[in-house]
């Protein structure tokens, strides 16, 4: 973002991305969504190839996958890069107070799970 | 100030009635903050599915055959998750999102044409989206999962029924915008309304891109 602001002025004046960008964006998540379906498979299936590298990491692969395309929908599709702070701010925040409940709530509920035996 | 009107002016729309202190539109502001709540409720919902996942007691489950009550009976269940109908559910959303900017792209340059005919292909790509969902429903209920079944029942209606109202509204909202735009009724002062009702649509769009590696794809 601070690249993009340096090479056109101040930070509130971008013109959004052409139909082009947008394209290979679409291309970008479609491919994506064919790399976590990919992943599953090979970690679903023992005589798939690379079934014991994958089906370990399967889970990280698949939330870094979900991120990044969570990112660039974000980004140039609501505009994010381009639009003011303010309203990456309102986004963002409850964003990291949302990724914070389920990370709490998830290792609250296993802690009480494991002292209830 | 001077930022976000050039801002504004750049997206093709200069709305009078609607600046704030903060040199935004409020109703913009509003939107982003709306976002910002469903964020938080969507997470208390995946925090759900994911605190009782594995929890269940008895089938049907979504990834592995599991003995479950079928026509007052015990009987062996095979897993229910049908995966490449989802997958291409979820491209099709995907797809949406892109379509839906083409005709925010149409609108902000008096584009009626491209506005209208990439609208028309948002709408239809939501109606896919939600019919896919129905049929899916109802093919699991066939299977003998339905809301009180187990844990796995109750957490995966409750998430992604949600997510499916959310999408209906969102169809429900882009077909008034189309509406509107095949009457000629937004005009590029007026692709703001048509800017609102894409950010809801995208937003509807991140959340599944959460739920579908999580719900469907994580064993």
């Amino acid at each position: 973002m601070d690249a993009h602001s340096a090479s056109h002025g101040t930070a509130g004046e971008h013109a959004h991305p052409t139909p082009g960008m947008y394209f290979r964006v679409a291309v970008l998540l479609f491919v994506l969504t064919a790399l976590e379906v990919l992943a599953y498979e090979l970690g679903r299936l023992p005589d798939a190839p690379l079934y014991t590298i994958v089906e370990p990491v399967v889970v990280p692969i698949l939330l870094v996958l979900s991120a990044v395309k969570f990112a660039l929908v974000a980004m140039f599709y609501m505009h994010l890069k381009q639009d003011s702070k303010v309203f990456t701010n309102l986004f963002v925040w409850p964003l990291i107070l949302a990724a914070v409940i389920i990370l709490s709530l998830i290792l609250l509920i296993s802690l009480w799970h494991k002292a209830s035996y | 100030m001077a930022q976000a009107a050039t801002t504004t002016a750049d997206a093709g729309h200069i709305d009078e009635h609607h600046w704030t202190s903060t040199g935004l539109n409020s109703r913009k502001i509003a939107i982003w903050a709306f976002i910002g709540s469903e964020c938080m409720f969507f997470a208390s919902l995946i925090s759900t599915y994911l605190v009782y996942k594995g929890k269940s007691l008895v089938g049907p489950l979504p990834h592995t055959e599991s003995q479950c009550m079928l026509q007052g009976k015990m009987q062996t269940c095979e897993a229910i998750f049908e995966i490449p109908l989802v997958t291409f559910g979820t491209a099709v959303l995907l797809f949406s999102s892109f379509f839906v900017v083409l005709a925010l792209y149409g609108a902000q340059r008096g584009n009626r044409k491209m506005l209208v005919g990439w609208l028309s292909a948002t709408v239809l790509c939501g109606l896919f989206f939600v019919g896919m969902q129905v049929y899916e429903f109802q093919h699991f209920f066939h299977k003998g999962l339905g809301y009180s079944t187990n844990l796995y029942g109750t957490t995966f209606y409750t998430l992604t029924g949600f997510h499916g109202s959310h999408v209906t509204l969102g169809v429900i909202w882009l077909s008034t915008m189309l509406y509107l735009a095949i009457r000629g009724k937004i005009p590029p002062e007026k692709a703001l309304n048509l800017e609102l009702a894409a950010l809801y649509w995208h937003f509807v769009d991140v959340v599944w891109i959460v739920i579908f590696p999580v719900v469907y794809l994580m064993r």
